[in-house]
């Protein structure tokens, strides 16, 4: 059953734009995405989004839709109530490009940032053996699709531009924390770098990342908290470093 | 003209999936400066989307497992038209290269001993996927992708700058492939930010742009699979090989819209799917029972081979019997409890539900075949991955033909762009280290500037968007799952209307991302595709892996013999018949004489296979 | 300008666009942890009503009662502290154990997001800009000092213990003559082993907990013991927040009860 949706959505560039009124046909089972491509093909037809699977695997196409930081290939229409006008953004922790096209180039930056998995030297290609309860951990944070919209929400940069050069966001601290826990990743001083060079100090912990991850990745408790603890025991906790000098316990390097 | 951006490099990689990342690793490894090209942002490329997992006769799971069992596999699932030596390479190499993988910091699913897990899948003889839940290709790409990034902080290191030797160029696409003097002289394109133009000069170009399902209406590829690297590949004189082989996935859910294209796993029917509405069980009743008693009652309909499926799923949507979106109903509520539902198919459940609110432990859902992979492409050298005809050009990947012959085995494409992407890095580097460069004349580069420009210039022209849906509707319905001689010679004629106006284009808005003007470029090479296409398949008077003719249904051993070449002459794609390269004796020794008897003609049968 | 009005990012002059009522959760945080603030120092400047001798009942905010200024009979492991007074008034007893509950709350994860949310609005809901110029987060004192969560969960399980005692000691009741028998049941009894329980919970799903069981290992599968220990903990830890939010009702209905009893307000009722 088609029916109209009355939607706003912004266009315009890094120098000016603002919210457009359309009203678009919108059929049952559809989401977000589906009526914005019904808008550029009938309506605007130079209208920019980012889009790729559709299905919520790759994440292109994060924007922000009533507000809030989502896929729109992920956002049903029917979650929307009848008469409620849905107002669609681009992301506004990034620079903007056009309409609902964001320039997320911090985010490769980052990732260029945080030091490479590094495999032991003396472990040659099929010799690795690990077993399925030390990689499960890790494995979560491989979920990521790197949609960026973690990053997007959070405070720390979305509302702070100037630390955007000292925080990496959450979806490297997954990128470290994923590391750190890797069974045979021979690099020593993820935990120290992680608060010195990539700003898992800056993180508060209230955990808008968890909330808006399409994966459903415990980002603030499995990897975020993890790691702030990891941090104490090097860092902090004067008992922790002294056990790992004596005992020399694994774990706690 | 204004100045455009220039940049010269040893190896151009246009296509950022699995292919052309491993071929970049391996371009870069030989020292040379390398670019990779991408339509999309890093890391987003269609290999994200594969699930199963990579094929390589590891023999984790089963120690009877080789290469010699995976290349039989590879063989018949192709119907063994496949070149002989690009399955054999495969077959040899993947677990080298899913290993490396190891090394790079992938985490595979593991066995009790800690070594990879490997898992059954339709076609291979033994459990040989290599896994990571149903998020493999995700794997691949970031794996890849963080490979690349720790070469750039080589890089950083010792040169200064993370960029010095490897650099993505994401959101750019490549409208031609420049030649000098015959051979590969660079590439030109657009950032489609800012519609700005770029030159790249390089004696050497890798194509790794995957496949070419958005010329179809219901596909599960993404809006970039529109066939950029075969077109490129045409147009700079290479050839395509079996453009007919296109895998149709019979069960691809056509409703509603926010689901379309998007397949419903093989296992929905296995754990007990009803495809509502031949010569096996004839009522529910008796499918029904099979799956208590497999003796004394016929296998349920749905359990047939892929190809039948869809061929029965066509028929009855064909003869007006389908929903009223062209398909037919899936439903599996009938026969399982919720419970069971999402415990046996949590992902299929869990997509359903969340992408488009359909509940498959209530409702029906409605399927019809969708267009999922092309086994055809460029014709390339096996051991160099180099493109036939012209130097310096380089295939790998779903873009690349001959591997797979008439079909291909689930799980072998992701072990394909490792094994093949890596073999085109080192070809390309073995290339470039001995190559004359050779400047792009100033003439070349306002030539393809103007074609850019071209779409803008003409007012109240040809929408790009409603010629796309034209040319869907008709590779849909003619050139689709079932094809025949007469709907094909319909689709040829209407596909060189469209392209005829095609050359009318004209693009609302500026150049600043602006998808209309995109999709102008992406429309031109899906139409020489379509037209490929349906040029192969209407010669080819067979019906054999993925390409199925109603008017010729059976194999025809004489047809293996044959591979269709499409070449272009700058108007029209031209199609002609070209011997397949003869099986050599060794492998050909690895098949039992009576296997091989319903594949090759008495002749060779006769021969044994060439010394 | 900054944040979301910084100059290059999207011209939007909402602070958000949020159309549900995102204040609601801060603004009922912040209404619910300052009453139980107010109830608290208020219980715990009264230096009155926290033990009852006749009923077994001691206050958790009373408990270990560690000074000379304790109530007869409410001392369990003796009086180290002698009487303390500030400008003439005596420090109640409670204030000297207090500290490490409050420290433990106080640096725990979740309250922490529940404060730095509702309280300090940093961010007041997810994508709702917040109104602050500058940010450090937990980097430099006193933010800092949140790296102490161990000591205090550490501190946390020894009171624990004391609570538990108590809630033990609850299950007595003494004849005409004072002498104790076990083996009786109160409403009393009841809300300290159910205080006891929820403080328990919360302790063992910390965070802090989960990475000392297990969460600091890199390598599960040569610590079998403490990975499966490390799986229940995970498993508690999911519901942290509720414990969290439990245990705090609890302790404060706890004291109140026993405020009630020992100021005479109501009788304890004993089952049997």
């Amino acid at each position: 059953m088609a029916r109209n949706l009355n939607m706003r959505i912004w266009r315009g560039n890094a120098t000016d734009g603002g919210l457009e009124n359309v009203v678009v046909e919108a059929n049952e089972g559809e989401v977000v995405l589906d009526v914005i491509h019904r808008v550029q093909a009938t309506q605007m037809g130079d209208l920019a989004v980012r889009w790729n699977c559709k299905a919520g695997k790759c994440g292109s196409c994060s924007m922000e839709i009533n507000g809030r930081p989502r896929l729109a290939c992920m956002t049903q229409i029917s979650s929307f109530a009848e008469e409620e006008t849905i107002t669609v953004t681009p992301l506004r922790a990034f620079p903007v490009i056009k309409d609902l096209v964001t320039d997320v180039s911090f985010n490769y930056r980052k990732a260029m940032e945080v030091p490479a998995y590094a495999h032991p030297t003396n472990l040659a290609p099929g010799e690795a053996r690990m077993e399925q309860v030390d990689v499960e951990r890790s494995q979560e944070f491989r979920k990521c699709i790197e949609c960026f919209l973690c990053q997007d929400t959070c405070h720390v940069i979305r509302d702070h531009e100037e630390n955007k050069k000292s925080f990496a966001g959450p979806r490297f601290f997954i990128r470290i924390a994923e590391l750190d826990m890797h069974p045979l990743d021979t690099l020593r001083n993820r935990k120290q770098t992680a608060q010195t060079e990539h700003g898992l100090g800056m993180c508060n912990i209230t955990k808008c990342c968890s909330e808006v991850c399409p994966e459903h990745i415990r980002i603030t408790d499995n990897a975020i908290i993890p790691m702030k603890e990891r941090v104490v025991d090097v860092k902090y906790d004067p008992l922790a470093w002294l056990g790992s000098k004596i005992f020399k316990r694994e774990g706690i390097v | 003209m204004t100045s455009i951006e220039r940049h010269e490099y040893d190896v151009i990689v246009i296509g950022a999936g699995g292919a052309g990342l491993r071929a970049a690793v391996e371009a870069r490894e030989a020292n040379l400066r390398v670019a990779i090209i991408c339509k999309s942002l890093f890391g987003k490329a269609h290999t994200v989307m594969a699930e199963g997992g990579a094929a390589a006769s590891m023999g984790n799971v089963n120690e009877k497992d080789n290469w010699q069992v995976h290349f039989r596999d590879t063989m018949r699932g192709g119907k063994f038209l496949n070149h002989y030596r690009m399955a054999e390479l495969h077959a040899k190499e993947s677990p080298d290269r899913i290993w490396e993988l190891e090394t790079w910091g992938a985490l595979f699913d593991r066995t009790k001993e800690g070594k990879i897990s490997q898992r059954n899948f339709g076609g291979h003889e033994y459990p040989r996927l290599a896994h990571v839940g149903d998020r493999t290709g995700l794997e691949l790409i970031r794996t890849m992708q963080q490979k690349i990034v720790a070469l750039q902080q080589e890089d950083g290191k010792k040169f200064g700058s993370m960029e010095a030797n490897i650099k993505v160029f994401a959101e750019l696409t490549v409208t031609e492939i420049l030649k000098e003097q015959g051979q590969i002289a660079g590439v030109y394109g657009y950032w489609r930010e800012s519609g700005a133009e770029v030159l790249f000069e390089a004696p050497t170009v890798i194509i790794a742009t995957g496949g070419v399902g958005k010329t179809f209406k219901i596909t599960s590829n993404s809006w970039e699979g529109t066939g950029d690297g075969h077109a490129l590949a045409l147009k700079a004189g290479a050839n395509l090989v079996d453009m007919e082989f296109l895998q149709f996935h019979p069960t691809g859910m056509v409703w509603p819209p926010s689901v379309r294209g998007i397949l419903v796993t093989e296992s929905v029917r296995g754990e007990g799917g009803v495809l509502t509405n031949d010569k096996y069980a004839d009522n529910e009743a008796e499918a029904d029972r099979w799956y208590l008693d497999q003796d004394n009652n016929r296998r349920p309909p749905e359990l047939l081979p892929r190809d039948e499926v869809a061929r029965a799923i066509n028929s009855e949507v064909k003869a007006g019997r389908g929903t009223e979106h062209g398909g037919v109903f899936l439903d599996v509520s009938k026969r399982l409890s919720a419970e069971v539902i999402k415990k046996r198919l949590p992902s299929m459940w869990h997509q359903f539900f969340e992408l488009a609110g359909v509940d498959i432990t209530k409702e029906a859902m409605e399927v019809g075949p969708t267009c999922h992979y092309v086994m055809g492409g460029v014709e390339v050298e096996p051991d160099t991955a180099a493109a036939v005809g012209v130097p310096g050009l380089f295939a790998a990947g779903e873009v690349a033909g001959g591997m797979h012959g008439s079909n291909r085995l689930g799980g072998n494409s992701l072990s394909d762009l490792l094994v093949f992407g890596r073999r085109a890095g080192i070809g390309a580097s073995e290339y470039a280290k001995k190559a004359n460069r050779i400047p792009v004349r100033e003439s070349s580069i306002k030539a393809a500037s103007e074609r850019i420009e071209a779409p803008f210039s003409r007012v109240g022209g040809e929408n790009s968007y409603s010629l796309h849906a034209e040319l869907q509707e008709i590779t849909h319905n003619l050139v689709g799952i079932v094809r025949t001689g007469a709907e094909l010679k319909e689709a040829i004629e209407r596909i060189a209307e469209i392209r005829k106006r095609s050359a009318n284009v004209s693009v609302s808005g500026g150049r600043h991302f602006n998808p209309g003007f995109h999709l102008a470029f992406d429309l031109d090479n899906m139409l020489l595709v379509a037209e490929s296409t349906a040029k192969s398949a209407i010669l080819r008077e067979e019906s054999r892996g993925g390409h199925t003719r109603d008017d010729f249904p059976g194999m025809n051993s004489k047809w293996r013999q044959i591979n269709h070449i499409s070449s272009f002459d700058g108007s029209k794609v031209n199609v002609r018949a070209q011997a397949l390269p003869a099986i050599p004796k060794e492998l050909y020794d690895l098949f039992d004489v009576h296997e091989l008897e319903k594949y090759l003609t008495a002749d060779e049968i006769a021969k044994g296979g060439s010394k | 300008m900054s944040g979301v009005f910084s100059a290059n990012r999207a011209k939007i002059s909402e602070r958000t666009l949020r159309t549900d009522r995102w204040w609601l959760q801060p603004a009922f945080i912040v209404l619910v942890l300052s009453s139980f603030i107010v109830y608290a120092t208020f219980r715990a400047f009264e230096n009155d009503n926290y033990f009852s001798g006749a009923n077994s009942l001691i206050s958790p905010f009373y408990s270990p009662c560690l000074s000379k200024a304790c109530v007869e009979g409410a001392s369990m492991v003796g009086t180290p502290i002698g009487i303390l007074h500030i400008f003439g008034a005596t420090v109640s007893p409670s204030l000297f154990i207090l500290l490490f509950p409050l420290g433990f709350r106080l640096t725990c994860y979740y309250y922490r997001k529940g404060y730095y949310r509702s309280f300090w609005m940093s961010p007041p809901a997810c994508a709702v800009a917040e109104p602050h110029k500058t940010y450090t987060g937990e980097t430099r004192a006193p933010l800092i000092l949140q790296n102490s969560h161990r000591y205090f969960f550490f501190a946390g399980l020894v009171l624990n213990v004391f609570l538990t005692i108590d809630a033990v000691l609850a299950f007595r009741r003494p004849d005409s003559s004072g002498q104790m028998h076990w083996g009786h049941v109160s409403v009393g009894s009841l809300v300290l082993l159910a205080n006891a329980t929820f403080l328990w919970l919360y302790s063992l799903s910390c965070h802090t907990c989960r990475h000392t069981i297990g969460g600091r290992l890199r390598n599960f599968s040569k610590h079998p013991v403490r990975y499966r220990a490390w799986t229940y903990v995970s498993i508690l830890n999911h519901k942290h927040q509720n414990f969290a939010w439990i245990s705090l009702f609890g302790v404060a209905f706890a004291d109140f009860y026993v405020r009630l009893v020992s100021s005479g307000s109501i009788s304890n009722f004993f089952f049997f």
